[in-house]
């Protein structure tokens, strides 16, 4: 665990009981009508220099979490400490120093660069914003290192978006990113939409960079083979909530929920002596307008059983991690 | 041999390119599938995969068009057949499911009335009959609650409902081959497992042929019999699903397997591919992954390899290999 803490002893970023409701309206008037629980009662930890993956199916509310991490939208309860200090009370000039250490970097490389900023302005535009470098000569001479910090050739500070691989867009969103010196990077899918074989290029440079600079990645992705590759730590979400957290090994090794073992089942191998392919979860996720009662998770849990339905697990110690589920305990 | 279902010969499409050129996205290619068979035809983005699938059915987009090859389906040529009559192949011989069935499905029709459509229009039957028939479809493909989930839209079911849906449209007609292009590509894990599940048991039950195209060779594990591996327009490699996966030959079926992160040791540096798949208009004359190999010799850029056969059950297009397995 200490390699996991700062010397103050307090982890990087600590998210505690966060929830992220979303009226939903409805009618003529649209007057709220329901909440949707997006988020409900949420808590991470990472370390400085680590990885935590949050892992997830579409709607579980992962990239909520992510988002509400950065402030990109307004959570309703909970706090998010990040070195020390509860991001949710601050005021935006409070703010805005803190947000230069927390950057993201999305799925689709094309849609968050603007396609008429040459590579070099979209990656200086972070900079001018926080006042790094002292004049466009400057902050040239660092495009071209936070460029070759990602293994791109400084000439790409010329081009557009256009004329760049998928890859390469990847590696500017990057660059972009850490020209602010961050010390935590949020990856949002960063990887899903690149070729296996440009993936692997990027989960490469994202294991140099953090060994490089110390970054910490709380790394959201519904890809179990990309967490087992870089997270030291595993959350997995469900509905809003997370059901199990543990380190990576045990989480692979030794599942205690019965949605990871779900997961994992569903996870296809490429060894052609076994179809590993299970179906552990049936049905579909339900919605989370209305989950279901009980634990969130009964509806599709080989294992349930009548108090499943009627009461809700706590995430209790299990191994060493933490599981909600009344037979991991 | 006996003819297999489907027999695809030197297919080339082209879609133009700068100063009149015709660049070949799909070239020379060649594949076969037979009855019951499931075939993977897999690579990644731009390779040819899907254009192979729609040149197949004859719906390449234009100003693409098919400029060489034959494409018979039980013996018969399908190229240059009359639009009429390549339609009544389309749903009635070959059925498609897509990756987005969101977009292949009508959004103000019910998902019964359109599974009904697609019975009726291939077979005269009774409303009552292709009623029935359509709710039997609907249980076929496992979704659950059939007659409630008939007078759905489209919008109220989830993906993987939608992607039932169009399994069970695709099965109306009993085709005798599925192309199935990404089938599983937008769907959540779990979900993913059922419809694998699913394809896997229809090829079972029913003796359906599949045609997968995907990148994913997780999804070639678990339906294929046999797979084709394609870059840059060509098959570079082919044989057995236990042959491509168990013991690849070509450097970029052994790079693709290398560089899946969930097989590499934790402490393990993932490889890498160098570069990236180039344009069409940018393939280099000898071998088109020439740039990118850590095999590559002389040869490789003077000229193409040729497709050589590893026994019966594997056929590589590479110098390296070739001069691997004759020392």
């Amino acid at each position: 665990m200490s390699a996991m803490r700062d010397a103050e002893g307090e982890p990087l970023l600590r998210v505690e009981a966060l929830r992220v409701w979303f009226p939903v309206r409805a009618g003529l008037l649209q007057r709220p009508t329901s909440v949707l629980r997006a988020v409900d009662g949420v808590d991470l930890t990472l370390g400085a220099g680590r990885t935590l993956a949050l892992v997830g199916e579409s709607g579980c509310g992962k990239t909520t979490v992510g988002r509400s991490i950065l402030r990109l939208l307004e959570p309703n309860g909970g706090r998010v400490l990040f070195e020390g200090t509860d991001l949710l009370t601050l005021g935006p000039a409070a703010l805005r120093p803190i947000r230069r250490r927390l950057q993201i970097v999305f799925q689709d490389p094309m849609a968050s660069l603007d396609p008429r900023l040459r590579v070099r302005d979209a990656i200086a535009e972070g900079m001018q914003a926080f006042g790094i470098g002292t004049g466009e000569a400057e902050r040239t001479d660092r495009v071209g290192v936070e460029l070759r910090r990602v293994r791109l050739d400084p000439s790409y500070m010329e081009r557009f978006p256009h004329e760049l691989s998928g890859g390469q867009r990847q590696r500017v969103c990057i660059a972009r990113a850490l020209a602010v010196q961050p010390r935590l990077l949020v990856c949002d899918e960063s990887v899903s939409a690149l070729d296996v074989s440009i993936q692997a290029q990027i989960l490469n440079l994202l294991r140099d960079l953090q060994d490089e600079l110390g970054l910490a990645y709380l790394f959201i992705t519904h890809d179990l083979g990309v967490v087992r590759y870089l997270a030291h730590n595993v959350a997995v979400m469900y509905l809003g909530q997370i059901v199990e957290t543990a380190a990576t090994a045990q989480i692979f090794q030794d599942p205690r929920h019965p949605y990871t073992r779900a997961l994992l089942a569903a996870m296809p191998s490429v060894d052609p002596l076994r179809r590993s392919v299970a179906v552990r979860a049936h049905g579909e996720v339900p919605s989370p307008l209305h989950p279901p009662s009980g634990c969130r998770f009964h509806t599709r849990c080989p294992e349930a059983f009548a108090r499943c339905r009627s009461e809700a697990p706590e995430l209790a110690a299990s191994g060493d991690g933490a599981s909600r589920c009344f037979l991991s305990a | 041999m006996s003819e297999p279902l489907l027999r695809v010969e030197g297919l080339v499409t082209t879609f133009p390119g700068a100063r009149g050129a015709r660049l070949p996205v799909v070239d020379r290619v060649d594949v076969a599938v037979a009855r019951g068979e499931a075939v993977a035809l897999v690579g990644e983005s731009g390779c040819g995969k899907s254009m192979t699938a729609l040149s197949i059915v004859g719906l390449v987009p234009k100003p693409g068009r098919i400029d060489a090859g034959s494409v018979r389906m039980a013996g018969r040529e399908l190229r240059g057949l009359p639009v009429t009559a390549l339609r009544r192949v389309r749903g009635a011989e070959i059925a498609m499911i897509f990756q987005e069935p969101a977009t292949s499905l009508n959004p103000v029709q019910t998902v019964g009335a359109q599974v009904v459509e697609a019975i009726t229009l291939h077979e005269s039957v009774a409303r009552g009959e292709a009623r029935r028939r359509a709710l039997g479809l609907f249980e076929q493909v496992g979704i659950p609650d059939p007659p409630a989930r008939f007078v759905a839209y489209p919008h109220q079911l989830s993906g993987g409902l939608k992607q039932r849906v169009m399994i069970a449209i695709a099965l109306a007609a009993r085709p005798q081959l599925l192309i199935a292009d990404e089938p599983t590509t937008a769907l959540d894990v779990t979900i993913q497992a059922q419809i694998l599940e699913l394809l896997r048991g229809l090829a079972r039950e029913t003796g359906t042929a599949i045609l997968l195209i995907t990148h994913d060779l997780g999804v070639v594990n678990e339906i294929a019999d046999r797979v084709a591996v394609m870059y840059a327009g060509r098959i570079v490699e082919e044989g057995t699903r236990a042959a491509v996966l168990g013991a690849p030959r070509h450097p970029y079926t052994q790079g693709l397997l290398r560089s899946i992160p969930a097989r590499a040791a934790p402490d393990e540096r993932l490889a890498e591919i160098p570069g990236a798949v180039p344009a069409p208009d940018m393939w280099p004359s000898g071998c088109r992954f020439a740039d990118r190999c850590v095999l590559v010799m002389d040869t490789c850029r003077a000229r193409e390899p040729e497709r050589t056969s590893f026994g019966a059950n594997a056929a590589a297009r590479c110098h390296a290999v070739v001069a691997e397995a004759s020392r």
